[in-house]
């Protein structure tokens, strides 16, 4: 292609006036570009307003297209699992009858745990759920991971709240708009996780790498206690997530912290559960200077 | 697709003159999130960007230079990175793009590619960084499969603005 012809007026001095004007306004547009990164930064939240605005025009589109779509990501393990089916056939029959007894002994335990738990008045209501939602499209073009749900404030969801799947923990509501909520998802690199090993309660952080699997870093100096296999929940420290949901499983070890992959694989779960934050339910600490004066009114 | 025929004596209306290159690069700003993927890491290619420089480098006097702010701040909105990023970016872009059209004499199909490519990667890079400063701890090398992408799909864009450029001037 030959060179096209320039933007340069030659010697008309009005438009190279108009010329100069309008470098001069796109090096300010890009200044300004910059002052708004520094003010998104200060303040997080001052254009969630915008984003959540621009979330109402999109979610029908990824919504009615999700709901076409559903089970397409997962094609190629459908396929796979077509192909072994007889030898997996004969492991599952085995691993069925193995946790089957498990099971009845996993009810005696949550019975006798209820038990317990009513004796000590520790009773919660059971059901912390606000609403259910589908995942519906994901900020896939930028590095911070983030994923849109078709659930917003007109189901109750709220800023801060911890989503999961059955399979485990998927993570935490960041932006709310009226039908649509944003969810900083665990593979997130500033979504930072107090986690513990299932079998023997050894604390470790758990904080996402930004490209699907999760750095689990033990609280305790030393050796690494983690080996490949090890199953990991949230401990409850933190009060967002409620303890014992399921987070990660240990694939690779690395110097002084181990890589997990998320249980609840964002990429293949259908709907979420939007839950309430686990600290709603703790009671404000009880003040000590109560009892100095004698109750004048009964509190409600 | 049938071709569009031309009709003597006929301008098309000014809104579709105006409007086809603007909303092009608004749906492919969108389009992340239109579409049900639910992404593990950054996958998909900075399409609005993209779409952004194709038209630019096809058409050097079709919009104003400050065109890259308002569209960099729909693309901001649509992607979420912070507010600002690609208000920046695209307009730095921009003002490059106009550098090298002073500096090349001669622009090849491989010199519009090398650009595409070296804007894309600015545009990663730098929205990786700005992440970085806001406290993210991405490593570097996550945007190689998105450069790759853009690298990948940039022909392509072409020439789907091709069409849409030519359906554009047709009456």
């Amino acid at each position: 292609m030959a060179r096209p012809p320039s933007r340069r007026p030659g010697v008309n001095r009005r438009a190279q006036y108009g010329l100069f004007a309008s470098y001069v306004i796109t090096i300010g547009c890009a200044i300004a570009g910059l002052l708004l990164v520094v003010v998104s930064f200060a303040d997080p939240a001052g254009f969630a307003v915008l984003r959540a605005g621009a979330a109402e025009i999109t979610t029908p589109v990824a919504s009615s297209l999700r709901y076409m779509v559903s089970g397409f990501g997962s094609v190629d393990e459908q396929i796979v699992a077509y192909i072994d089916a007889g030898s997996q056939n004969a492991a599952l029959r085995r691993q069925v009858e193995a946790n089957r007894v498990k099971l009845i002994e996993a009810d005696a335990v949550a019975q006798e745990n209820v038990r317990l738990k009513k004796l000590l008045g520790l009773t919660q209501s059971s059901d912390d759920r606000i609403t259910t939602a589908r995942m519906i499209s994901s900020s896939s073009t930028i590095s911070r991971r983030m994923a849109r749900i078709n659930a917003g404030s007109s189901a109750g969801v709220a800023s801060g709240m911890p989503v999961r799947a059955p399979e485990g923990l998927v993570g935490r509501v960041l932006i709310v708009g009226p039908h649509s909520a944003d969810v900083l998802l665990l593979t997130d690199s500033q979504n930072i996780i107090p986690v513990r090993r299932v079998k023997d309660n050894i604390g470790a952080i758990s904080t996402g790498r930004d490209d699907g699997t999760l750095e689990i870093r033990p609280l305790s100096a030393g050796a690494n206690p983690f080996r490949p296999g090890d199953i990991l929940v949230t401990t409850g420290t933190g009060g967002v997530y409620r303890p014992n949901i399921p987070v990660a499983i240990v694939v690779a070890l690395r110097e002084g912290y181990a890589i997990g992959v998320p249980l609840a694989s964002p990429a293949r779960v259908e709907m979420v559960m939007v839950e309430r934050a686990y600290d709603a339910h703790i009671p404000p600490p009880v003040t000590q200077a109560a009892p100095a004066t004698p109750a004048k009114a009964p509190l409600p | 697709m049938s071709q569009p025929i031309p009709r003597l004596g006929r301008t098309p209306s000014r809104l579709r003159m105006d409007g086809v290159p603007i909303l092009s690069v608004m749906l492919a700003s969108a389009l992340p999130n239109l579409l049900p993927v639910i992404a593990q890491s950054p996958s998909m290619p900075p399409l609005g960007l993209l779409v952004f420089v194709g038209w630019r480098l096809l058409h050097h006097e079709l919009w104003p230079l400050w065109i890259a702010a308002p569209l960099g701040a729909f693309d901001d909105v649509m992607s979420g990175n912070p507010l600002g990023t690609a208000i920046f970016l695209w307009s730095v872009v921009t003002l490059a793009a106009e550098m090298v059209d002073t500096r090349l004499f001669w622009r090849d199909y491989w010199h519009d590619w090398l650009i595409a490519i070296g804007a894309s990667i600015f545009f990663l890079l730098g929205g990786l960084l700005i992440a970085r400063i806001s406290g993210s701890r991405a490593p570097v090398e996550l945007i190689l499969p998105q450069t790759l992408w853009s690298a990948l799909l940039y022909p392509l864009i072409v020439r789907v603005i091709a069409r849409m450029d030519r359906w554009r001037m047709m009456a």
